[in-house]
Protein backbone atom coordinates (compact mmCIF):
# COMPACT_ATOMS: atom_id res chain seq x y z
CA UNK A 1 0.00 0.00 0.00
CA UNK A 2 1.78 3.22 -0.73
CA UNK A 3 2.50 5.37 2.03
CA UNK A 4 2.76 9.21 2.08
CA UNK A 5 6.56 10.34 3.21
CA UNK A 6 8.40 13.76 2.19
CA UNK A 7 11.04 13.17 -0.40
CA UNK A 8 14.04 13.15 1.93
CA UNK A 9 12.53 10.49 4.19
CA UNK A 10 11.11 8.17 0.81
CA UNK A 11 14.61 8.18 -0.27
CA UNK A 12 16.36 8.18 2.94
CA UNK A 13 13.92 4.75 3.41
CA UNK A 14 14.48 3.26 0.32
CA UNK A 15 17.47 3.75 -1.50
CA UNK A 16 20.73 2.09 -0.55
CA UNK A 17 24.54 2.47 -1.91
CA UNK A 18 25.24 -0.05 -4.66
CA UNK A 19 22.04 -0.73 -5.58
CA UNK A 20 20.25 -0.97 -8.90
CA UNK A 21 17.90 1.80 -9.63
CA UNK A 22 16.04 3.43 -12.69
CA UNK A 23 14.45 6.52 -12.92
CA UNK A 24 12.55 6.89 -16.03
CA UNK A 25 10.09 9.39 -18.15
CA UNK A 26 11.42 9.62 -21.37
CA UNK A 27 11.52 13.14 -22.10
CA UNK A 28 8.53 14.18 -20.19
CA UNK A 29 8.11 13.47 -16.23
CA UNK A 30 11.84 12.84 -15.48
CA UNK A 31 11.79 12.88 -11.85
CA UNK A 32 14.97 15.31 -11.42
CA UNK A 33 13.86 16.57 -7.35
CA UNK A 34 14.21 12.64 -6.80
CA UNK A 35 17.54 12.42 -8.23
CA UNK A 36 18.38 16.02 -6.15
CA UNK A 37 17.59 14.49 -3.03
CA UNK A 38 19.83 11.24 -3.75
CA UNK A 39 22.80 13.36 -4.88
CA UNK A 40 22.57 15.38 -1.37
CA UNK A 41 21.71 12.06 0.92
CA UNK A 42 25.45 11.22 -0.90
CA UNK A 43 24.14 7.71 -1.90
CA UNK A 44 27.56 6.14 -4.00
CA UNK A 45 28.13 2.83 -5.56
CA UNK A 46 24.27 2.60 -7.80
CA UNK A 47 24.16 1.19 -10.68
CA UNK A 48 21.87 3.67 -12.72
CA UNK A 49 19.22 2.15 -15.25
CA UNK A 50 17.73 4.66 -17.72
CA UNK A 51 17.21 4.98 -21.35
CA UNK A 52 18.22 7.97 -21.94
CA UNK A 53 20.69 9.27 -19.21
CA UNK A 54 19.72 12.99 -19.78
CA UNK A 55 20.67 15.73 -17.69
CA UNK A 56 19.35 13.70 -14.59
CA UNK A 57 22.51 10.58 -15.04
CA UNK A 58 24.49 13.44 -15.87
CA UNK A 59 24.43 15.13 -12.79
CA UNK A 60 24.08 11.75 -10.48
CA UNK A 61 27.25 10.47 -12.55
CA UNK A 62 29.23 13.56 -12.06
CA UNK A 63 28.67 13.85 -8.55
CA UNK A 64 30.32 10.28 -8.40
CA UNK A 65 26.68 8.44 -7.23
CA UNK A 66 27.29 5.76 -9.81
CA UNK A 67 29.65 2.83 -10.32
CA UNK A 68 27.54 1.48 -13.39
CA UNK A 69 25.20 2.44 -16.13
CA UNK A 70 22.80 0.71 -18.36
CA UNK A 71 21.28 3.08 -21.19
CA UNK A 72 20.46 3.22 -24.40
CA UNK A 73 20.97 6.60 -25.82
CA UNK A 74 23.33 9.15 -23.56
CA UNK A 75 22.95 12.44 -25.43
CA UNK A 76 21.64 16.15 -24.41
CA UNK A 77 18.62 15.88 -26.78
CA UNK A 78 18.94 18.18 -29.58
CA UNK A 79 21.95 19.84 -27.99
CA UNK A 80 24.81 17.79 -28.30
CA UNK A 81 26.82 15.96 -25.41
CA UNK A 82 26.49 14.64 -22.01
CA UNK A 83 29.50 15.91 -21.20
CA UNK A 84 30.24 14.40 -17.20
CA UNK A 85 28.98 11.21 -18.85
CA UNK A 86 31.88 11.78 -21.54
CA UNK A 87 34.32 12.79 -18.66
CA UNK A 88 33.29 9.72 -16.92
CA UNK A 89 33.43 7.14 -19.60
CA UNK A 90 36.72 8.87 -21.36
CA UNK A 91 38.64 9.97 -18.52
CA UNK A 92 36.97 8.13 -15.27
CA UNK A 93 36.49 11.11 -13.57
CA UNK A 94 34.99 11.12 -10.29
CA UNK A 95 34.96 7.56 -11.12
CA UNK A 96 35.17 4.98 -13.60
CA UNK A 97 31.99 3.94 -15.28
CA UNK A 98 30.86 0.64 -16.55
CA UNK A 99 28.29 0.66 -19.39
CA UNK A 100 26.26 -1.94 -19.96
CA UNK A 101 24.59 -0.96 -23.59
CA UNK A 102 21.60 -1.34 -25.29
CA UNK A 103 19.48 0.25 -27.89
CA UNK A 104 15.67 1.64 -27.24
CA UNK A 105 14.19 -1.65 -28.46
CA UNK A 106 16.28 -3.73 -26.59
CA UNK A 107 15.89 -1.74 -23.28
CA UNK A 108 11.96 -1.26 -24.08
CA UNK A 109 11.75 -5.44 -24.41
CA UNK A 110 14.46 -5.56 -21.17
CA UNK A 111 11.85 -3.57 -19.20
CA UNK A 112 8.70 -4.99 -20.64
CA UNK A 113 10.12 -8.39 -19.62
CA UNK A 114 11.04 -7.34 -15.88
CA UNK A 115 7.16 -5.91 -15.33
CA UNK A 116 6.08 -9.39 -16.99
CA UNK A 117 8.17 -11.60 -14.39
CA UNK A 118 9.70 -13.36 -17.33
CA UNK A 119 13.42 -13.79 -17.51
CA UNK A 120 13.97 -11.99 -20.55
CA UNK A 121 12.66 -9.64 -23.47
CA UNK A 122 12.62 -10.52 -27.31
CA UNK A 123 12.86 -8.45 -30.20
CA UNK A 124 13.79 -8.63 -33.94
CA UNK A 125 16.93 -6.50 -33.60
CA UNK A 126 21.18 -5.88 -32.69
CA UNK A 127 21.40 -7.61 -36.20
CA UNK A 128 25.11 -7.04 -37.55
CA UNK A 129 25.88 -4.27 -34.34
CA UNK A 130 28.73 -4.06 -33.05
CA UNK A 131 26.57 -4.56 -29.08
CA UNK A 132 26.71 -7.81 -29.53
CA UNK A 133 30.91 -8.06 -29.25
CA UNK A 134 30.67 -5.52 -25.93
CA UNK A 135 27.59 -6.28 -24.03
CA UNK A 136 27.88 -10.30 -23.27
CA UNK A 137 24.25 -9.80 -22.34
CA UNK A 138 22.68 -9.59 -25.61
CA UNK A 139 22.23 -13.31 -26.54
CA UNK A 140 20.58 -15.15 -29.76
CA UNK A 141 17.17 -17.87 -29.67
CA UNK A 142 15.56 -19.70 -32.67
CA UNK A 143 11.88 -19.20 -32.65
CA UNK A 144 10.91 -22.90 -31.97
CA UNK A 145 7.81 -22.28 -34.82
CA UNK A 146 9.78 -20.39 -37.63
CA UNK A 147 13.14 -21.05 -36.66
CA UNK A 148 13.92 -17.50 -37.26
CA UNK A 149 17.01 -15.84 -35.04
CA UNK A 150 16.10 -13.18 -32.47
CA UNK A 151 17.72 -11.35 -29.84
CA UNK A 152 17.07 -11.58 -26.69
CA UNK A 153 18.39 -9.19 -23.74
CA UNK A 154 18.27 -10.53 -19.86
CA UNK A 155 14.72 -8.71 -17.78
CA UNK A 156 15.49 -5.11 -16.46
CA UNK A 157 14.49 -5.85 -12.38
CA UNK A 158 15.70 -2.68 -10.45
CA UNK A 159 16.00 -2.63 -6.53
CA UNK A 160 13.88 0.44 -7.01
CA UNK A 161 12.21 2.21 -10.13
CA UNK A 162 11.30 6.00 -9.44
CA UNK A 163 8.72 7.91 -12.03
CA UNK A 164 6.92 11.39 -11.46
CA UNK A 165 3.54 11.61 -12.60
CA UNK A 166 0.88 14.18 -12.53
CA UNK A 167 -1.44 13.20 -9.97
CA UNK A 168 -1.92 10.86 -7.06
CA UNK A 169 -5.14 10.33 -4.77
CA UNK A 170 -5.76 9.85 -1.11
CA UNK A 171 -5.10 6.22 -1.98
CA UNK A 172 -2.31 6.44 -3.38
CA UNK A 173 -3.16 5.66 -7.13
CA UNK A 174 -1.06 7.65 -9.39
CA UNK A 175 -2.30 9.18 -13.13
CA UNK A 176 0.36 9.48 -15.67
CA UNK A 177 -0.75 12.14 -18.99
CA UNK A 178 0.94 12.32 -21.93
CA UNK A 179 3.99 10.83 -23.32
CA UNK A 180 4.65 7.85 -21.61
CA UNK A 181 7.70 6.49 -22.70
CA UNK A 182 8.59 3.40 -20.56
CA UNK A 183 7.67 4.31 -17.12
CA UNK A 184 4.68 2.36 -16.51
CA UNK A 185 7.12 -0.90 -17.75
CA UNK A 186 10.02 0.70 -15.67
CA UNK A 187 7.44 0.98 -12.39
CA UNK A 188 6.20 -2.28 -12.27
CA UNK A 189 9.94 -3.94 -12.87
CA UNK A 190 10.88 -2.40 -9.91
CA UNK A 191 11.59 -4.57 -6.98
CA UNK A 192 10.05 -1.45 -4.83
CA UNK A 193 8.46 1.73 -6.71
CA UNK A 194 8.60 5.45 -5.81
CA UNK A 195 7.02 8.31 -6.78
CA UNK A 196 5.90 11.83 -7.17
CA UNK A 197 3.72 13.54 -8.17
CA UNK A 198 2.82 17.30 -8.92
CA UNK A 199 -0.35 17.09 -6.99
CA UNK A 200 -2.75 15.12 -4.33
CA UNK A 201 -6.50 15.00 -5.27
CA UNK A 202 -9.29 13.71 -3.83
CA UNK A 203 -10.36 12.08 -6.97
CA UNK A 204 -8.40 11.60 -10.67
CA UNK A 205 -9.44 12.89 -13.58
CA UNK A 206 -9.71 9.95 -15.05
CA UNK A 207 -11.08 8.57 -18.55
CA UNK A 208 -11.33 4.98 -19.51
CA UNK A 209 -8.05 4.55 -20.54
CA UNK A 210 -5.98 6.42 -18.25
CA UNK A 211 -3.06 5.22 -17.08
CA UNK A 212 -3.09 4.28 -13.39
CA UNK A 213 -0.91 2.30 -11.37
CA UNK A 214 -2.65 1.35 -8.26
CA UNK A 215 -1.93 2.80 -5.07
CA UNK A 216 -1.31 -1.03 -3.97
CA UNK A 217 1.99 -1.32 -6.36
CA UNK A 218 3.77 1.89 -5.07
CA UNK A 219 5.80 1.74 -2.32
CA UNK A 220 6.21 5.29 -1.53
CA UNK A 221 4.57 8.52 -2.65
CA UNK A 222 6.02 12.31 -2.37
CA UNK A 223 4.28 15.22 -3.14
CA UNK A 224 6.91 17.80 -5.36
CA UNK A 225 5.35 19.92 -7.51
CA UNK A 226 7.53 21.04 -10.42
CA UNK A 227 9.29 17.99 -9.61
CA UNK A 228 10.52 16.81 -13.41
CA UNK A 229 11.77 20.00 -13.88
CA UNK A 230 13.64 21.57 -16.29
CA UNK A 231 11.93 18.18 -18.10
CA UNK A 232 8.40 18.82 -18.00
CA UNK A 233 5.12 17.74 -16.95
CA UNK A 234 2.05 18.11 -19.28
CA UNK A 235 -0.62 20.09 -17.91
CA UNK A 236 1.57 21.78 -15.46
CA UNK A 237 4.93 23.28 -17.03
CA UNK A 238 6.46 23.33 -20.66
CA UNK A 239 10.27 21.62 -21.05
CA UNK A 240 12.39 24.06 -20.15
CA UNK A 241 14.71 24.18 -23.37
CA UNK A 242 16.87 26.76 -22.52
CA UNK A 243 18.05 24.98 -19.49
CA UNK A 244 19.13 22.27 -21.97
CA UNK A 245 20.31 24.16 -24.04
CA UNK A 246 22.46 26.32 -21.38
CA UNK A 247 24.07 22.53 -19.64
CA UNK A 248 26.03 22.47 -22.24
CA UNK A 249 28.43 24.99 -20.83
CA UNK A 250 27.64 23.92 -17.58
CA UNK A 251 28.61 20.00 -18.08
CA UNK A 252 31.51 21.49 -20.21
CA UNK A 253 33.62 22.18 -17.20
CA UNK A 254 34.13 20.16 -14.15
CA UNK A 255 34.44 23.22 -11.87
CA UNK A 256 31.76 24.59 -13.33
CA UNK A 257 29.30 21.78 -12.73
CA UNK A 258 30.60 21.49 -9.48
CA UNK A 259 29.66 24.70 -8.24
CA UNK A 260 26.52 24.73 -10.23
CA UNK A 261 25.87 21.63 -7.73
CA UNK A 262 26.85 23.18 -5.00
CA UNK A 263 24.84 26.34 -5.43
CA UNK A 264 21.31 24.49 -6.64
CA UNK A 265 21.61 21.41 -5.66
CA UNK A 266 23.26 20.52 -2.38
CA UNK A 267 22.77 24.15 -0.91
CA UNK A 268 19.14 23.85 -1.98
CA UNK A 269 16.80 23.19 0.61
CA UNK A 270 14.24 19.51 -0.33
CA UNK B 1 30.95 27.62 -55.99
CA UNK B 2 28.69 30.39 -56.50
CA UNK B 3 27.17 32.29 -53.74
CA UNK B 4 23.81 30.90 -52.88
CA UNK B 5 21.40 32.85 -50.73
CA UNK B 6 20.61 29.18 -48.90
CA UNK B 7 22.50 26.78 -46.73
CA UNK B 8 23.73 23.73 -46.77
CA UNK B 9 21.46 22.54 -44.07
CA UNK B 10 18.47 24.02 -45.89
CA UNK B 11 19.61 22.44 -49.26
CA UNK B 12 19.94 19.16 -47.69
CA UNK B 13 16.22 19.61 -45.68
CA UNK B 14 14.56 20.38 -49.35
CA UNK B 15 15.98 17.79 -50.97
CA UNK B 16 15.18 15.23 -48.67
CA UNK B 17 11.54 16.33 -48.23
CA UNK B 18 11.10 15.99 -51.91
CA UNK B 19 12.21 12.43 -51.42
CA UNK B 20 8.86 11.55 -49.10
CA UNK B 21 5.61 11.46 -50.78
CA UNK B 22 2.35 11.83 -49.15
CA UNK B 23 0.51 9.34 -47.16
CA UNK B 24 3.94 7.96 -46.69
CA UNK B 25 4.30 6.30 -42.73
CA UNK B 26 7.75 8.11 -41.69
CA UNK B 27 9.71 7.50 -38.53
CA UNK B 28 11.71 10.45 -37.44
CA UNK B 29 14.32 11.95 -35.18
CA UNK B 30 15.01 15.12 -33.96
CA UNK B 31 16.75 17.84 -35.32
CA UNK B 32 17.50 17.93 -38.93
CA UNK B 33 15.08 14.70 -39.96
CA UNK B 34 12.55 16.36 -38.05
CA UNK B 35 12.67 19.70 -39.93
CA UNK B 36 12.14 17.49 -43.56
CA UNK B 37 9.80 15.53 -42.58
CA UNK B 38 7.53 18.33 -41.58
CA UNK B 39 8.57 20.48 -44.75
CA UNK B 40 7.33 17.70 -46.85
CA UNK B 41 4.10 17.77 -44.56
CA UNK B 42 3.53 21.19 -45.11
CA UNK B 43 4.41 21.08 -48.78
CA UNK B 44 3.27 18.31 -50.70
CA UNK B 45 2.56 15.82 -48.52
CA UNK B 46 -0.20 17.05 -46.31
CA UNK B 47 -1.29 13.39 -45.11
CA UNK B 48 2.32 12.03 -44.20
CA UNK B 49 2.45 10.12 -40.83
CA UNK B 50 4.52 10.97 -38.71
CA UNK B 51 6.42 8.85 -35.86
CA UNK B 52 8.25 10.04 -33.16
CA UNK B 53 10.04 7.30 -30.97
CA UNK B 54 8.45 8.98 -27.74
CA UNK B 55 5.41 7.13 -28.82
CA UNK B 56 3.51 10.09 -30.76
CA UNK B 57 1.97 9.06 -33.72
CA UNK B 58 0.85 11.18 -36.44
CA UNK B 59 2.23 14.42 -35.32
CA UNK B 60 1.95 17.81 -36.41
CA UNK B 61 3.53 20.41 -34.83
CA UNK B 62 3.32 23.64 -35.77
CA UNK B 63 6.73 24.49 -34.09
CA UNK B 64 10.11 22.44 -33.98
CA UNK B 65 10.69 20.64 -31.51
CA UNK B 66 13.81 20.34 -29.36
CA UNK B 67 13.21 17.10 -27.84
CA UNK B 68 12.05 13.98 -29.41
CA UNK B 69 9.04 14.31 -26.34
CA UNK B 70 8.27 17.83 -26.36
CA UNK B 71 4.88 18.62 -25.38
CA UNK B 72 3.96 19.75 -28.70
CA UNK B 73 4.20 16.33 -30.17
CA UNK B 74 1.21 15.06 -27.54
CA UNK B 75 -0.54 17.61 -28.02
CA UNK B 76 -0.82 17.47 -31.70
CA UNK B 77 -0.50 13.53 -32.50
CA UNK B 78 -3.44 11.07 -33.85
CA UNK B 79 -2.30 8.71 -30.48
CA UNK B 80 0.03 8.99 -27.99
CA UNK B 81 1.33 5.24 -26.99
CA UNK B 82 3.83 3.81 -24.88
CA UNK B 83 7.44 3.62 -25.97
CA UNK B 84 7.93 -0.02 -25.53
CA UNK B 85 4.74 -0.16 -28.30
CA UNK B 86 5.95 2.23 -30.49
CA UNK B 87 9.35 0.04 -31.42
CA UNK B 88 7.09 -3.55 -31.10
CA UNK B 89 3.75 -2.79 -32.72
CA UNK B 90 4.76 -0.11 -35.05
CA UNK B 91 8.37 -0.10 -36.13
CA UNK B 92 9.16 -4.05 -35.78
CA UNK B 93 6.18 -5.19 -37.15
CA UNK B 94 6.53 -3.25 -40.13
CA UNK B 95 4.22 -0.01 -40.56
CA UNK B 96 7.23 2.09 -40.93
CA UNK B 97 7.91 3.04 -45.12
CA UNK B 98 10.92 5.56 -44.42
CA UNK B 99 13.36 5.56 -41.28
CA UNK B 100 15.36 8.73 -41.42
CA UNK B 101 18.71 8.14 -39.85
CA UNK B 102 21.86 10.87 -39.08
CA UNK B 103 25.37 9.41 -37.70
CA UNK B 104 28.98 10.58 -36.91
CA UNK B 105 30.39 8.04 -39.64
CA UNK B 106 28.91 6.02 -42.57
CA UNK B 107 30.99 3.81 -44.48
CA UNK B 108 30.35 2.44 -48.64
CA UNK B 109 27.69 0.11 -48.00
CA UNK B 110 25.72 2.76 -45.88
CA UNK B 111 26.54 1.00 -42.11
CA UNK B 112 26.84 3.96 -39.24
CA UNK B 113 28.25 4.86 -36.46
CA UNK B 114 27.09 6.76 -33.85
CA UNK B 115 28.37 4.99 -30.68
CA UNK B 116 31.88 5.94 -30.38
CA UNK B 117 35.10 7.46 -32.12
CA UNK B 118 38.01 5.20 -31.27
CA UNK B 119 38.18 2.18 -29.60
CA UNK B 120 35.08 1.21 -27.69
CA UNK B 121 37.02 0.57 -24.59
CA UNK B 122 38.87 3.57 -24.20
CA UNK B 123 37.28 5.89 -27.02
CA UNK B 124 38.46 9.39 -27.80
CA UNK B 125 35.16 10.46 -28.13
CA UNK B 126 31.63 8.81 -26.75
CA UNK B 127 29.31 9.86 -28.70
CA UNK B 128 25.82 9.01 -27.62
CA UNK B 129 24.95 6.09 -28.65
CA UNK B 130 21.90 3.56 -30.51
CA UNK B 131 18.98 5.04 -29.83
CA UNK B 132 16.45 3.98 -32.07
CA UNK B 133 18.73 3.64 -34.80
CA UNK B 134 19.78 0.32 -35.15
CA UNK B 135 16.35 -0.99 -35.61
CA UNK B 136 15.00 1.43 -37.23
CA UNK B 137 17.70 0.64 -39.92
CA UNK B 138 16.75 -3.26 -39.57
CA UNK B 139 12.81 -2.78 -39.89
CA UNK B 140 12.05 0.36 -41.59
CA UNK B 141 10.61 -0.51 -45.13
CA UNK B 142 13.95 1.79 -46.30
CA UNK B 143 16.12 4.07 -44.39
CA UNK B 144 16.94 7.65 -45.26
CA UNK B 145 20.33 8.76 -44.36
CA UNK B 146 21.08 12.92 -44.03
CA UNK B 147 25.14 13.53 -43.48
CA UNK B 148 26.84 16.25 -44.45
CA UNK B 149 30.13 14.79 -46.29
CA UNK B 150 33.94 14.64 -45.37
CA UNK B 151 36.59 12.55 -44.91
CA UNK B 152 35.74 12.26 -40.83
CA UNK B 153 32.54 11.29 -41.89
CA UNK B 154 32.70 9.25 -45.22
CA UNK B 155 35.08 6.51 -44.05
CA UNK B 156 36.44 3.40 -45.44
CA UNK B 157 36.29 1.84 -42.15
CA UNK B 158 33.39 2.62 -39.06
CA UNK B 159 35.52 2.75 -35.23
CA UNK B 160 32.02 0.81 -34.60
CA UNK B 161 28.74 -0.18 -36.45
CA UNK B 162 25.85 0.54 -34.59
CA UNK B 163 23.12 0.69 -37.32
CA UNK B 164 23.34 -1.97 -40.26
CA UNK B 165 23.45 -0.75 -44.26
CA UNK B 166 24.29 -3.41 -46.64
CA UNK B 167 26.91 -5.26 -44.21
CA UNK B 168 29.84 -6.38 -46.63
CA UNK B 169 27.62 -5.57 -50.01
CA UNK B 170 26.89 -7.71 -52.49
CA UNK B 171 23.56 -9.08 -50.61
CA UNK B 172 25.07 -9.23 -47.10
CA UNK B 173 22.10 -7.92 -45.72
CA UNK B 174 19.60 -9.97 -47.40
CA UNK B 175 21.81 -12.94 -45.21
CA UNK B 176 20.65 -11.46 -42.06
CA UNK B 177 17.27 -11.15 -40.15
CA UNK B 178 17.22 -7.63 -41.17
CA UNK B 179 13.61 -7.04 -43.12
CA UNK B 180 13.79 -3.43 -44.98
CA UNK B 181 15.60 -2.65 -47.94
CA UNK B 182 18.44 -0.70 -45.91
CA UNK B 183 19.23 2.98 -47.17
CA UNK B 184 17.75 3.36 -50.34
CA UNK B 185 18.76 7.37 -50.05
CA UNK B 186 21.96 9.26 -48.19
CA UNK B 187 21.49 13.00 -48.72
CA UNK B 188 24.99 15.09 -48.22
CA UNK B 189 25.37 18.76 -48.60
CA UNK B 190 27.07 17.97 -52.28
CA UNK B 191 24.08 15.63 -53.52
CA UNK B 192 22.59 12.15 -52.94
CA UNK B 193 24.49 8.94 -52.72
CA UNK B 194 22.24 5.25 -53.91
CA UNK B 195 23.35 1.97 -53.74
CA UNK B 196 24.50 0.21 -56.76
CA UNK B 197 22.19 -2.56 -57.62
CA UNK B 198 24.95 -5.47 -57.28
CA UNK B 199 27.17 -4.44 -54.86
CA UNK B 200 25.09 -1.94 -52.91
CA UNK B 201 27.61 0.27 -52.78
CA UNK B 202 26.93 3.73 -52.70
CA UNK B 203 27.44 5.73 -55.49
CA UNK B 204 27.27 9.58 -56.11
CA UNK B 205 23.76 9.80 -58.28
CA UNK B 206 22.80 13.20 -58.10
CA UNK B 207 24.51 16.68 -57.24
CA UNK B 208 23.08 19.61 -55.94
CA UNK B 209 23.70 22.91 -58.71
CA UNK B 210 27.34 24.27 -59.29
CA UNK B 211 28.51 21.52 -57.04
CA UNK B 212 32.15 20.00 -58.21
CA UNK B 213 31.08 16.03 -58.36
CA UNK B 214 35.28 15.89 -57.70
CA UNK B 215 34.60 17.64 -54.62
CA UNK B 216 32.34 15.05 -53.66
CA UNK B 217 34.94 12.14 -54.10
CA UNK B 218 37.84 14.22 -51.96
CA UNK B 219 35.18 14.37 -49.34
CA UNK B 220 34.81 10.96 -49.32
CA UNK B 221 36.78 8.48 -47.68
CA UNK B 222 36.74 5.56 -49.81
CA UNK B 223 36.94 5.84 -53.68
CA UNK B 224 33.70 7.18 -54.23
CA UNK B 225 31.98 5.79 -57.57
CA UNK B 226 30.25 8.77 -59.56
CA UNK B 227 27.50 7.48 -61.74
CA UNK B 228 27.84 8.24 -65.95
CA UNK B 229 24.42 10.43 -65.92
CA UNK B 230 25.01 12.15 -63.24
CA UNK B 231 22.04 14.33 -62.10
CA UNK B 232 21.21 17.61 -60.98
CA UNK B 233 19.20 18.41 -58.27
CA UNK B 234 17.39 21.48 -58.76
CA UNK B 235 18.24 24.59 -55.97
CA UNK B 236 15.22 24.91 -52.93
CA UNK B 237 12.64 26.92 -54.70
CA UNK B 238 11.34 30.04 -52.96
CA UNK B 239 8.34 28.65 -51.42
CA UNK B 240 10.13 25.65 -50.14
CA UNK B 241 12.80 28.10 -48.15
CA UNK B 242 9.96 30.57 -47.09
CA UNK B 243 8.15 27.17 -45.52
CA UNK B 244 10.95 25.82 -43.80
CA UNK B 245 12.33 29.34 -42.64
CA UNK B 246 9.04 30.08 -40.95
CA UNK B 247 9.48 26.75 -39.61
CA UNK B 248 12.56 27.34 -37.85
CA UNK B 249 11.36 30.76 -37.08
CA UNK B 250 8.50 29.59 -35.29
CA UNK B 251 11.05 27.21 -33.03
CA UNK B 252 13.06 30.11 -32.38
CA UNK B 253 9.80 32.13 -31.39
CA UNK B 254 8.71 29.02 -29.45
CA UNK B 255 11.73 28.58 -27.46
Amino acid sequence: MAVFLSLREAIARHVQDGQSIALEGFTHLIPFAAAHEIIRQRRTGLHLIRMTPDLIYDQMIGMGCARALTFSWGGNPGVGSLYRLRDAVENGWPRPLALHEHTHAGMAAAYTAGASGLPFGLLRGYIDNGLNAVNPDIRRVRCPYTDEELATVPAINPDVSIIHAQAADGQGNVLIQGILGAQKEAALAGRKLLVTVEKVVERLDTHLNSVVLPGWVVSAIAQVPRGAYPSYAQGFYARDNEFYKAWDAIGKSRERFERWMDVNVLRAAA
Amino acid sequence: MKHRDFTSDEMMTVAAARLLWNGCVCFVGIGLPSAVANLARLLHAPDIVLIYESGTIGARPTVLPLSIGDGELAETATAVVSLPEIFAYWLQAGRVDVGFLGAAQIDRFGNLNSTVIGPYEAPTTRLPGAGGAPEIASNARQTFVVLKQSPRSFVADLDFKTSIGFGAGHGARARTGARGAGPQAVITDFGLLRPASDTQELQLMACFENVDPQAAVRATGWPLRVAQQLEVIRAPEPEELRVLRELHARRLKGG
